[in-house]
C-alpha cells in the first residue's frame, strides 16, 4: 500500500507537530531539573555555601566534618508506646551506632573554636527499620527556614562587615541562637552535652493517634563549666581524646532519650521557636554509648545520618528542615563517597 | 509456529501505554527530587522509589509477555537502516527499563540507606555499603537517566513519524484502541 513517493502527502504540519512535541518535552523537562530557574534552592547551592575558606576538604562530610564514631545500644523502657508504634518505643534493647561531631565544615578545626557540638544517632529495630536522627546542643536552630540558613552560611563568609548585621535584622529569630551562643557554658565533654531534635516530628500511636513532638538526648553525666579559653588549651583534638579516655575509664556513657509533646498550637514548624517551658516530656528510654572509634574506620563513616530516616510510628511535620537537610546530605553523602580515596580507610592496609 | 500477530496484544497494549506515563513521570521526578530543598523533596523520592521498584515488576511482565508473543512485523518496506535502528532503539529501551531500577536499588543499598517504599514496604539490601560501588552505580544511574530521556524522545518521534507521516500501520500495532480503518501492516 503505502508507497514511500506518496509519503510527501501529509505535508508540513506533522512535521511541526512533531518538531513541537520533542520541543516541549525538552523544555518541560529543563524546567523541572531547575536549568531554567537560576533563582531555585538547590542542594548543590547549598553544599556550596557551606564550602569553608580554605576549599573543600574531600572526602568529608560537607558540614559537621570533623567527628568520631561511637557503637551502644538504645534502651527502650516503653513509656514512649503511648506516643508511637516504632518497634524501637516497645521496651527492649536495640542496638545504636552514632557519630560525635563538631558544626563545622572543616575536618580539622580546633575544637575549642567550634561552638556547635552535634550528635548522629542510627537506632535499629528487629523489624528491619531504622530511625536516624542528627541532633546538636544548641536549644534552638538559629533560623526559621532553610532558605534563612543560607542566606546565614552567605552571610557568615561575606567579606562585607556588615553582611552579618544585616542579616540579622532582616531574620531577628537568630537572637536566641545568638544568646544561647554568647551566654550559655562551654564543656570539656561530648558526654556532657545535651543533644536536641530541633525539629519537630509527628509520632502516631498504635491506634492512629498523631503526636507532634520534638526529642532531646540529655547526658547523665554532670555538665562541668569550661572557658573557651581555658578549651583553647587543650590542644585542637581534646574532645575526642576525652570521650576515648572516658569511655575507656569510666565505662558506658549515658543519655536519657526525653519526647516532648506539643500542645495545640505550638510552632511546630519552627525549629528558631522553643515550646514554652512546661510541655508534657516523656522519658522513652536511655542511649547507652559503650564504645568509641575513629571516624577514618569507624562504623559510623559510611552512615549519612538523613534525618527523614524514620521507622513505622514516626514521620516528618510541616517543619520544612528535615526535607531540606536529606537533600543536601545526600548531596554531602553522594560527593565524598566519590573522594573516599582522598580520605583513605588505614584497615586496607594493614596486614 | 502461528503467523506473526498483526497487533501486540490487549494486555502487551494496556502495559506499554502504563509503563510509559510511569517512565516519563519517573524521568520528570527524578531531575525534579534531586534539584530541590523543599518540602515536596520527600514525597518525590518516595515516589521515585515505589514507582521503581512497580516499574521493574512490569518490565520482567512485559518482557515475559514479548518472548511468549512476540511483535508484529516492520512493513516490508521500510528501510533496512530504520528497520535496524528501530530493532536496536526497542533493546535500549528493553535494557534501560531493567537496568535503571536496579542501579537506582543498588545505589541505595551501597549507600547504606534502608529501602523503604510507599506503604512501609521494605526491600532488604542485596549488597553491603562500598563508596565505590556507589558512586559507579549513581553515575550509571544518574547519566543513563538523560539517555533513556533521549530515547524516549526519539521513540515518541518514531511512533508519531510513523503515525501522522509515513501512515504505515506501525502505530496501531501498539495504539490503545483499533482506529476504524485500522491499516494493516506489512501487507
Amino acid at each position: 500500500m503505502n508507497q514511500p513517493r506518496n509519503l510527501p502527502r501529509s505535508g508540513l504540519g506533522p512535521l511541526v507537530l512533531i518538531a513541537a512535541i520533542l520541543g516541549g518535552s525538552v523544555a518541560a523537562f529543563a524546567y523541572t531539573a531547575g536549568w531554567l530557574s537560576s533563582q531555585r534552592l538547590t542542594p548543590e547551592k547549598v553544599v556550596e555555601a557551606l564550602t569553608p575558606p580554605g576549599g573543600v576538604p574531600p572526602g568529608h562530610r560537607r558540614n559537621h566534618a570533623k567527628g568520631i564514631c561511637f557503637t551502644g545500644v538504645f534502651e527502650a523502657n516503653g513509656n514512649g508506646v503511648p506516643l508511637s508504634s516504632a518497634r524501637v518505643f516497645e521496651q527492649g534493647r536495640y542496638p545504636a551506632l552514632g557519630r560525635f561531631n563538631l558544626g563545622t565544615p572543616n575536618p580539622d578545626a580546633a575544637d575549642a573554636t567550634v561552638r556547635v557540638r552535634g550528635m548522629g544517632l542510627l537506632i535499629s529495630s528487629d523489624d528491619g527499620h531504622e530511625w536516624r536522627s542528627a541532633m546538636i546542643n544548641p536549644p534552638v536552630f538559629p533560623v526559621s527556614t532553610p532558605q534563612a540558613f543560607h542566606g546565614l552560611l552567605l552571610a557568615s563568609a561575606s567579606k562585607d562587615p556588615n553582611a552579618m548585621k544585616t542579616f540579622a535584622d532582616a531574620n531577628p529569630e537568630i537572637a536566641a541562637f545568638s544568646d544561647w551562643a554568647k551566654t550559655a557554658p562551654w564543656t570539656a565533654s561530648y558526654a556532657e552535652e545535651p543533644y536536641h531534635s530541633l525539629n519537630s516530628f509527628i509520632f502516631t500511636d498504635g491506634a492512629g493517634g498523631d503526636h507532634a513532638v520534638r526529642w532531646s538526648l540529655l547526658p547523665a553525666a554532670q555538665p562541668v563549666p569550661v572557658s573557651q579559653v581555658d578549651l583553647e588549651k587543650r590542644g585542637p583534638n581534646f574532645l575526642e581524646q576525652e570521650i576515648r579516655e572516658r569511655v575507656r575509664t569510666a565505662g558506658a556513657q549515658r543519655w536519657t532519650m526525653a519526647v516532648t509533646v506539643a500542645d495545640p498550637g505550638d510552632p511546630t514548624a519552627d525549629p528558631s521557636k522553643a515550646w514554652p517551658q512546661g510541655r508534657r516530656t516523656v522519658p522513652v528510654g536511655t542511649l547507652v554509648v559503650l564504645r568509641i572509634e575513629p571516624e577514618r574506620d569507624g562504623p559510623c563513616r559510611d552512615i549519612n545520618f538523613d534525618p527523614t530516616v524514620l521507622p513505622p510510628g514516626i514521620r516528618v511535620s510541616d517543619d520544612p528542615f528535615p526535607a531540606a537537610r536529606s537533600s543536601v546530605y545526600r548531596k554531602s553523602y553522594d560527593l565524598r563517597t566519590a573522594e573516599a580515596k582522598d580520605y583513605p580507610r588505614t584497615e586496607a592496609t594493614k596486614p | 509456529m502461528t503467523s506473526p500477530p498483526r497487533r501486540f496484544n490487549l494486555f502487551q497494549r494496556l502495559l506499554h501505554w502504563l509503563m510509559a506515563a510511569c517512565i516519563i513521570a519517573m524521568l520528570f521526578i527524578g531531575v525534579g527530587m534531586v534539584s530541590t530543598i523543599t518540602p515536596k523533596y520527600l514525597p518525590l523520592i518516595l515516589a521515585h522509589k515505589t514507582l521503581g521498584a512497580t516499574l521493574l515488576v512490569l518490565v520482567l511482565i512485559r518482557l515475559a509477555l514479548r518472548l511468549r508473543y512476540g511483535a508484529p512485523p516492520l512493513p516490508d518496506d521500510l528501510p533496512k537502516t530504520m528497520k535496524f535502528g528501530a530493532k536496536l532503539s526497542h533493546h535500549a529501551l528493553y535494557g534501560l527499563m531493567i537496568v535503571m531500577p536496579l542501579l537506582g536499588l543498588g545505589m541505595l543499598w551501597a549507600a547504606a540507606y534502608p529501602v523503604v517504599l510507599y506503604g512501609a514496604i521494605r526491600i532488604p539490601a542485596l549488597l553491603s555499603q562500598s563508596d565505590t560501588v556507589h558512586t559507579l552505580l549513581w553515575n550509571a544511574h544518574f547519566y543513563l537517566g538523560f539517555a533513556f530521556f533521549a530515547l524516549v524522545l526519539l521513540h515518541i518521534a518514531a511512533g508519531l513519524y510513523h503515525a501522522l507521516i509515513r501512515r504505515d500501520g506501525v502505530f496501531e500495532t501498539i495504539a490503545p484502541l483499533p482506529r476504524r480503518d485500522s491499516a494493516t501492516p506489512a501487507e
